[in-house]
């Protein structure tokens, strides 16, 4: 039976009924008609240790599909993410791969893994958090499928029909997918995290393999730290652009983020003039954020700038020029030289 | 970059626009040159699938230092809906005749955004892939990349023949120089169709729409701190 006709059996149905619980009853039958031929595979991504956050929005964008949640979680220690993962509500299966060839989580020996679930499971999307490791991944995986993939979503209109920007975010496209199997990257500031309590999904292993490709090696990592929340999760965000004028002066805005329990984030003129690391900049091509209150200082708001944050709730601008473009899409304006509203604003806090 | 939305929701307008090389390409084409430079590449090869006027982007790669160019030339209803999934076979259909060793692509194109074109690459030419790389070194030789990913940089190491996209930080291109650019004019550029190529071009996705953003509200001037701060305990962002 086809889409169709089963609407028409329901339009049918509904003319035959003399109560509603006839109609309910199909709906019901309807919807577990969906979830038969509707299937999510979500990436979890980890550090080994703790899940991301990411993946939980993720795991709302799989439910806004519909059908059937698994949940893939790889690596060379998974057991105590996959008990994380376990706890949210509503999911099918969690299947897990632990080997030693998932060191660095290299898109060469990942690959054939999630292509050997897809065999086996036929899942109708593969879906995952945007972020620099899916972004790696997941269009090799739909090039091995021979799919075209769906990057960073903003939106899910139904099954295939996906809504995501273009342009650095000044044009939103809406497309129809005609692939047979959905390979799509989620940007994780657009869906709610699922929760991660009360559900009790038990564990499965994945299918297994010889998964060393010995294509790629991983070396080593470094890792800006902080105690700072993580960028794209934070709920507040102060970001310094140019006119921070050296990388020392971040110290002001890394006090004031201490106050208001902030991330601190850059424009790419400051990532450029050296003041701080790229890994935090805002913007088309760094980290797209969608905080609740968002303060750019000594931030002009170029394009590829506001790709990344015109989507926080309230955004704050000091900036002394009053020509500068970020005054047009802040909520409140300061025309104030940033060296002395960001310490009054910190001692006032 | 201004750009605007056609009223029909089909697009957006793309005629008597500038146009120009991706910012990430020249990224990638600079890189090329520098490891010709370096002696680690004998030659150049820069490939553009789209329109005639891509032919104007191949000369720009070639008055960088590119040796010779091939144009796969895509046109109407065909190109709009050109997805990295096509290019990608282009790409690796040539890189196989071409016999090439090392691919550098931009990591994203700054007009779909999608970033896939260097990953879908690698995966149909069973290459490593090193996306988003700040770095390349040969040593020993493998490829040693050090990318940019969430939280900070990784160094991994490729065998080659391998893929690399480029990040931004990678370099500082070059501005090609006018007797370059006059002798890009006389660099060979060769024209073939993806048909050539034996790469299928069909649709893999359909336009439903293109739209403006919704755009923000207007905000307002504040006078003071001492009014920033109201506004912010008002907004229950600070107690």
């Amino acid at each position: 039976m086809n889409f169709t006709s089963m609407l028409e059996v329901d339009e049918q149905f509904k003319e035959m009924s003399f109560d509603g619980s006839l109609v309910f009853v199909l709906l019901f039958q309807f919807c577990k008609y969906l979830q038969r031929f509707q299937s999510t595979l979500v990436i979890a991504e980890h550090n080994n240790e703790k899940l991301l956050p990411i993946t939980q929005n993720a795991i709302t964008a799989a439910k806004k599909l519909g059908g059937d949640i698994s949940v893939l979680v790889f690596g060379t220690k998974c057991s105590h993410v996959a008990e994380q993962v376990s706890k949210a509500p509503g999911l099918a299966r969690i299947l897990v791969a632990e080997n030693e060839a998932f060191h660095g989580f290299l898109p060469e020996n990942v690959t054939p893994l999630v292509l050997a679930t897809q065999k086996q499971f036929n899942f109708t999307h593969i879906l995952a958090g945007a972020t620099a490791l899916t972004k790696s991944l997941l269009p090799r995986v739909a090039a091995k499928l021979d799919v075209s993939p769906i990057s960073d979503i903003i939106g899910i209109k139904g099954p295939d029909t996906f809504v995501r920007t273009i342009y650095a975010g000044n044009a939103i496209l809406t497309l129809k997918s005609k692939d047979p199997v959905k390979v799509i990257t989620v940007r994780g500031t657009n869906f709610e995290p699922a929760s991660l309590e009360g559900g009790s999904t038990v564990t499965e292993t994945a299918p297994g393999g010889e998964y060393k490709t010995g294509l790629s090696q991983f070396l080593s990592q470094e890792l800006s730290k902080s105690d700072r929340p993580e960028l794209t999760s934070a709920k507040v965000v102060i970001s310094g652009g140019r006119g921070m004028k050296s990388g020392e002066n971040f110290k002001l805005l890394y006090d004031l983020a201490d106050k208001l329990n902030a991330a601190v984030g850059a424009s790419r003129a400051a990532v450029d003039a050296g003041f701080v690391a790229n890994d935090l900049q805002v913007g088309q091509t760094g980290k797209i954020v969608a905080p609740e209150l968002y303060i750019a200082v000594g931030i002009s708001g170029a394009i590829q700038h506001l790709a990344g944050m015109k989507d926080s709730k309230t955004i704050v601008a000091i900036n002394k020029d009053p020509e500068a473009p970020i005054f047009q899409v802040a909520d409140y304006g300061l025309v104030q030289d940033l060296f002395k509203a960001v310490p009054e604003l910190t001692g006032k806090l | 970059m201004i750009i605007r939305v056609k009223p029909d929701k089909t697009g957006v307008v793309t005629d008597g626009v500038k146009h120009s090389m991706n910012p990430f390409d020249e990224i990638a084409v600079e890189e090329a040159v520098r490891l010709k430079e370096k002696k680690i590449a004998q030659e150049i090869v820069a490939v553009s699938c789209g329109p005639a006027q891509s032919q104007e982007t191949l000369r720009t790669a070639l008055a960088m230092g590119v040796d010779r160019g091939i144009h796969v030339e895509i046109s109407g209803t065909e190109y709009d809906t050109l997805q990295p999934i096509h290019v990608s076979k282009i790409l690796a259909k040539l890189a196989e005749d071409e016999k090439a060793d090392i691919i550098i692509v931009g990591k994203q194109a700054i007009d779909d955004d999608a970033n896939q074109t260097a990953q879908m690459t690698a995966a149909l030419l069973d290459w490593p892939q090193g996306t988003f790389a700040s770095k390349i070194e040969k040593l020993n030789g493998e490829l040693h990349v050090i990318r940019e990913i969430d939280g900070g940089l990784e160094t991994i190491k490729v065998k080659l023949p391998a893929v690399v996209s480029a990040d931004l930080r990678l370099n500082e291109p070059r501005y090609a120089t006018l007797p370059n650019i006059m002798k890009a004019k006389k660099k060979p550029l060769k024209k073939v169709s993806p048909k050539d190529l034996g790469v299928d071009t069909t649709a893999r996705i359909e336009v439903l729409s293109v739209e403006d953003p919704p755009t923000r509200q207007a905000g307002v001037i504040l006078a003071d701190v001492d009014q920033l701060i109201i506004k912010l305990k008002e907004g229950g962002h600070v107690q």
